[in-house]
């Protein structure tokens, strides 16, 4: 601590601003999710009037019903998390140790093609490999691809169109991690005798492991909650639960169910996330 | 005389094995140029058909304009989208830049009783999925009976921005050299001037950093503002919509300018921070 300040309570006035809209807006509405998690519709009342009766049953409707859903949005994120992982670590491989004077420029371009909006971009993909797209009638003409066979509205489109949106999440936690690499210690590994291979996997593998776990949770997790990609690039077949939670909001204005859904996934996503983080091993990003 | 030794030497190494060494030595070059073209296909894509004479769908080329570049606002509602986008964006990031730099210092800079507490409540936000988060404000927004639409949004936004601030800012803080400001004290100046003239202008950069993530966050978020906004339109809310007939040209074009003014500020914030290294 380099400033001591004699009051105790100056971090806390610096806090409270911050934590007091964050609890505000983040806790307590979590708190009334839980709260409309149990509800059940009036008897004789409108559509979208619900009262407390504490039917913990809406969880289990809930899941039962939209097993399918849960399923194909933790198996769509998690295979669009490990697609990122392998596109994104010898980018970022590459950028940090064999960009020289580029590094700079480089790291811009990763990012930069997130300020055209995503959803223009997603939307490209949907026109590049849909029917009116080039790639599609081309692949046929060669017979390279069934006269029957799309690419859009399939699962293959959803996973690699999630795996496109969230790469530079995985890149940039990659790069941080890889950069602060002391490059001795790569030598020290060649200097006793190991080759490139096992220096890259005993020495800047295990170093870098604080990115791959922040770039991970930064993908698997807008991934597994995501719908845009789902609806953009896929087909009823490909819903995701983000897809349902939707629907049940806007469409159903079946709220109790929409909130127990989001429960159960808030509480899925943060028991696999806190398992993960014991096992990588870091606690650096909380 | 160093010809002859190179026609000497060159037909005695065959073409793959020359080859397959160039490949190994190239071979990151390779992937990296893959690895760029995958992320600006889109992006080229959007851009060439912001050229589109395309009308009201711009799904199949048909043509040459400079019209949509001329006429950015000539498909309706477009620009009042983007005008709202822009206002959300500026409040959030405004609002969540000072929270969340307040919440870094506290936490990068003292020890007390809940700091650990408190780096949980900055991680939690970050680690709920989007809708969830938008889901769950709106529901209190109908408990007490507030429309969804502007304001809404906005506070939507800071409350997503907040950590992603926190964690920037606070990285920037932790990299700091603690003699600086131990040179400062010494100095005499007090914790005041300290802070003013050493310890801010350092994190300055952090804090530029977050506010710009901050506003790409906010200005591409969907999921969140599509449960908050009501009737009130952004830019990407207003693809969305419109993704179903086919999106007019002039969204091509404001998300090419976007793209190019957003990559003018980096390249002018690096020619900025090059200068003063120097």
């Amino acid at each position: 601590m380099s400033i001591t300040l004699p009051k105790v309570r100056v971090p806390y006035l610096l806090l409270f601003p911050g934590f007091a809209f964050l609890f505000t807006f983040f806790i307590l509405p979590i708190i009334n999710l839980a709260q409309t998690s149990t509800q059940t519709p009036i008897a004789g009342g409108d559509t979208g009037q619900y009262e407390q009766t504490f039917a913990f049953s809406n969880y289990v409707n809930a899941f039962l019903d939209n097993r399918e859903q849960f399923a194909r949005s933790f198996l769509y994120a998690t295979l669009a998390t490990i697609f990122a992982l392998a596109i994104a670590y010898p980018l970022a491989y590459a950028i940090a140790f064999k960009s020289g004077k580029f590094k700079n420029i480089l790291l811009v371009l990763v990012v930069a093609p997130f300020f055209t909006s995503f959803l223009l971009r997603t939307i490209a993909w949907k026109q590049i490999l849909g029917e009116e797209g080039f790639l599609v009638p081309t692949l046929r003409n060669l017979h390279l691809m069934g006269q029957q066979t799309t690419i859009t509205s399939t699962s293959v489109a959803v996973v690699a169109g999630m795996t496109y949106n969230f790469l530079p999440f995985m890149t940039l936690p990659l790069y941080a991690s890889l950069e602060r690499i002391d490059p001795r210690t790569i030598e020290a590994s060649g200097d006793l005798y190991a080759n490139a291979i096992t220096t890259f996997r005993r020495v800047t593998v295990p170093l870098s492991m604080p990115g791959v776990v922040a770039g991970t949770l930064l993908t698997f997790i807008p991934a597994a909650g995501d719908y845009v990609n789902a609806t953009i690039l896929g087909s009823p077949n490909t819903k995701m639960i983000g897809n349902v939670i939707e629907s049940r909001y806007f469409k159903i204005v079946d709220y109790p169910t929409a909130a127990a859904l989001s429960f159960t996934l808030m509480a899925a996503i943060l028991i696999l996330v806190t398992l993960y983080i014991r096992k990588a091993g870091t606690e650096e990003l909380v | 005389m160093s010809s002859k030794i190179k026609d000497a030497t060159i037909p005695t190494i065959p073409f793959k094995a020359r080859f397959s060494r160039w490949f190994g030595r190239n071979l990151l070059r390779i992937y990296m140029i893959f690895g760029f073209s995958y992320l600006f296909i889109p992006v080229a894509y959007t851009f060439a058909f912001s050229f589109n004479d395309s009308g009201k769908s711009n799904l199949i080329w048909k043509g040459f304009t400079l019209g949509n570049w001329q006429n950015p606002c000539g498909a309706p509602q477009i620009c009042a989208a983007l005008g709202n986008s822009i206002k959300i964006g500026l409040l959030a990031t405004i609002f969540s830049t000072i929270l969340g730099t307040m919440i870094a210092f506290a936490i990068g800079r003292y020890q007390f009783a809940g700091r650990s507490s408190s780096n949980l409540l900055i991680f939690l936000p970050m680690a709920t999925p989007e809708i969830v988060l938008g889901a769950s404000l709106l529901s209190l927004f109908l408990v007490f009976k507030v429309n969804p639409g502007f304001w809404p949004t906005v506070i939507a936004h800071v409350m997503f921005c907040v950590s992603f601030v926190v964690v920037t800012v606070k990285a920037r803080i932790a990299s700091l050299d603690p003699r600086l400001e131990q040179a400062a004290m010494d100095l005499y100046a007090n914790e005041l001037e300290t802070f003013r003239r050493v310890t801010l202008p350092l994190v300055a950069p952090g804090i530029a950093g977050a506010a710009l993530l901050a506003f790409s966050l906010s200005f591409d978020d969907f999921i969140i503002t599509n449960f908050n906004s009501g009737t009130m339109m952004t830019f990407p809310k207003f693809v969305y919509v419109a993704a179903a007939r086919g999106i007019p040209a002039q969204a091509n074009v404001i998300g090419s300018s976007m793209f190019f003014l957003a990559l003018a500020i980096v390249v002018a914030g690096q020619l900025v921070k090059g200068k003063k290294a120097r």
